[in-house]
């Protein structure tokens, strides 16, 4: 099968990314290194392609109802807001995690996982309360940008038409970037910075990345690759789908309490988070540091000799110049100052259980 | 991109430099290249006895973790310690202070599955 390419493809290429299969899009890794590229997002600014991720829009009379019944966070938002969510299946395990954009009282954008597309899709329309809300994939006729760091507002502030320090953390407009008209700018993001996410009908985008990137010259803007986004992102204790989160796992369980709203009416997963609550939790997604070496997903997590349960993602932070992880563990073993063991191939390496995020930008 | 002709290289991506009864052995360009940011080096023990074609060594990216394999049978005689505080060498002079190891292989070392500059360089553009 051929790869799928984003509409900025070839100023990957003439950038010198280093292109990658990445669930079937051929995207950039990173372009001179995950280190700097990284640095730069902590430190000014930085443009991602993010294309990949899909677009799922509800509209009608009674598309509200419809996301709050297939979601466990309240969107219980005005219109031009956003929330970050899970979408869960009657046992309470995770389907997606995603951002709810509401854009009206009758239209709402749901940003997918590229991975969990077609899923969510499906899983969506058939669960779609509401047989006045009609539920469109329209992931095919949207491209996306993130403009990352904290000089992200002033970097577009030249090239889009509206004012967007008006644009508060996780508000959402309608407005052109460039010389594209109807684009979506939101003030959300996945590393940990200020920023914004922006989508883009594919028609015409392709030149919003050189205008951006000419924009933000001021402030040294660089493309950042795919690399970069996943250390910015763990560093921020931000869930990656697949590693931290999935099928079998909670948003109880995966810290995600803060989006999952037990005392707003039915939805889809709630009986089930309420008695897994009741019962009390089993083990915890928590922010590990760990000692001299680096932890990789599915390394198990050990304590008084016996696997308690494994890492979903590890790297070297270039923030902090530590050996950070995420990992499930016993509820008795989860809070910051525990010392459990990871073996990593074969070897014990010593780690202790921090207060997370591991990253909270200074500003 | 480069590939010293004075060197010769393995399918696994090392490089290895014969010196009389030792050989140094790293990692080529286009292993550090394809691992990107090196931000760790897990060494052999100075005495370990290694064998051909086995993992001795472990490279951290950012990314992943990639084995080295050793080229020759024999005992590790000298790791590069420097590596610990500048992994970031295997990157920056992977033919020079980004050395790995050195392996005393006594009198006859056979290199003869090792490749040429040119054919490795080959085997990699392929």
């Amino acid at each position: 099968m051929n790869l799928l390419r984003t509409p900025f493809f070839e100023h990957h290429k003439a950038a010198g990314g280093r292109l990658i299969d990445f669930g079937g899009w051929e995207l950039p890794v990173q372009y001179t290194g995950i280190i700097e590229e990284h640095k730069q997002v902590r430190s000014s600014v930085g443009l991602f392609d993010v294309s990949h991720m899909g677009e799922v829009f509800l509209r009608g009379p009674g598309a509200l109802d419809a996301i709050r019944y297939l979601v466990t966070n309240s969107i219980d938002i005005p219109n031009g807001h956003a929330q970050y969510t899970a979408m869960c299946n009657p046992a309470g395990g995770i389907v997606d995690d995603l951002i709810v954009y509401r854009l009206s009282d009758e239209e709402v954008l749901v940003c997918v996982n590229a991975a969990n597309r077609t899923k969510d899709f499906q899983w969506i329309r058939d669960h779609n309360p509401r047989p006045d809300v009609d539920v469109a994939d329209e992931s095919d006729r949207w491209a996306q940008i993130a403009v990352q760091g904290r000089n992200a507002e002033a970097a577009l502030d030249g090239i889009t038409s509206v004012d967007l320090t008006a644009v508060p953390s996780f508000g959402v407009v309608r407005a052109s970037v460039g010389d594209v008209d109807d684009c979506i700018v939101a003030r959300t993001g996945y590393t940990g910075e200020d920023g914004f996410e922006i989508f883009l009908p594919v028609s015409g985008a392709d030149h919003i990345w050189p205008a951006v990137l000419k924009a933000g010259q001021p402030y040294g803007i660089t493309p950042i690759g795919l690399g970069a986004r996943d250390t910015l992102r763990l560093e921020a204790k931000l869930m990656l789908y697949g590693n931290d989160i999935g099928d079998g796992t909670t948003p109880l369980e995966a810290g995600l309490g803060w989006v999952t709203k037990l005392d707003k009416p039915d939805f889809i997963g709630k009986a089930a988070l309420e008695a897994q609550k009741a019962e009390g939790l089993k083990r915890r997604l928590v922010c590990l540091v760990v000692e001299k070496r680096i932890a990789r997903a599915h390394c198990p997590i050990i304590v008084d000799g016996e696997v308690v349960g494994e890492v979903t993602s590890g790297t070297k932070s270039p923030s902090l110049e530590a050996n950070i992880a995420l990992g499930y563990v016993p509820r008795r073993v989860a809070r910051p100052g525990s010392r459990v063991q990871i073996d990593i191939r074969g070897r014990l390496a010593e780690a202790e259980v921090v207060k997370p995020p591991f990253y909270k930008r200074p500003y | 991109m480069s590939y010293p002709a004075d060197l010769k290289y393995t399918s696994t991506h090392e490089w290895i430099r014969l010196e009389g009864p030792h050989v140094t052995v790293g990692v080529s360009w286009f292993a550090q290249d394809s691992m990107g940011d090196v931000v760790h080096v897990e060494l052999p023990e100075v005495g370990d006895t290694v064998n051909a074609g086995e993992p001795v060594c472990e490279i951290e990216s950012v990314k992943a973790v990639s084995d080295v394999y050793s080229p020759v049978g024999g005992t590790i005689i000298e790791v590069n310690e420097s590596l610990e505080d500048t992994p970031e060498n295997v990157n920056s002079n992977p033919y020079t202070d980004g050395w790995l190891f050195k392996v005393e292989v006594g009198p006859t070392v056979a290199l003869d599955e090792c490749m040429t500059a040119s054919a490795y360089e080959q085997h990699c553009a392929g």
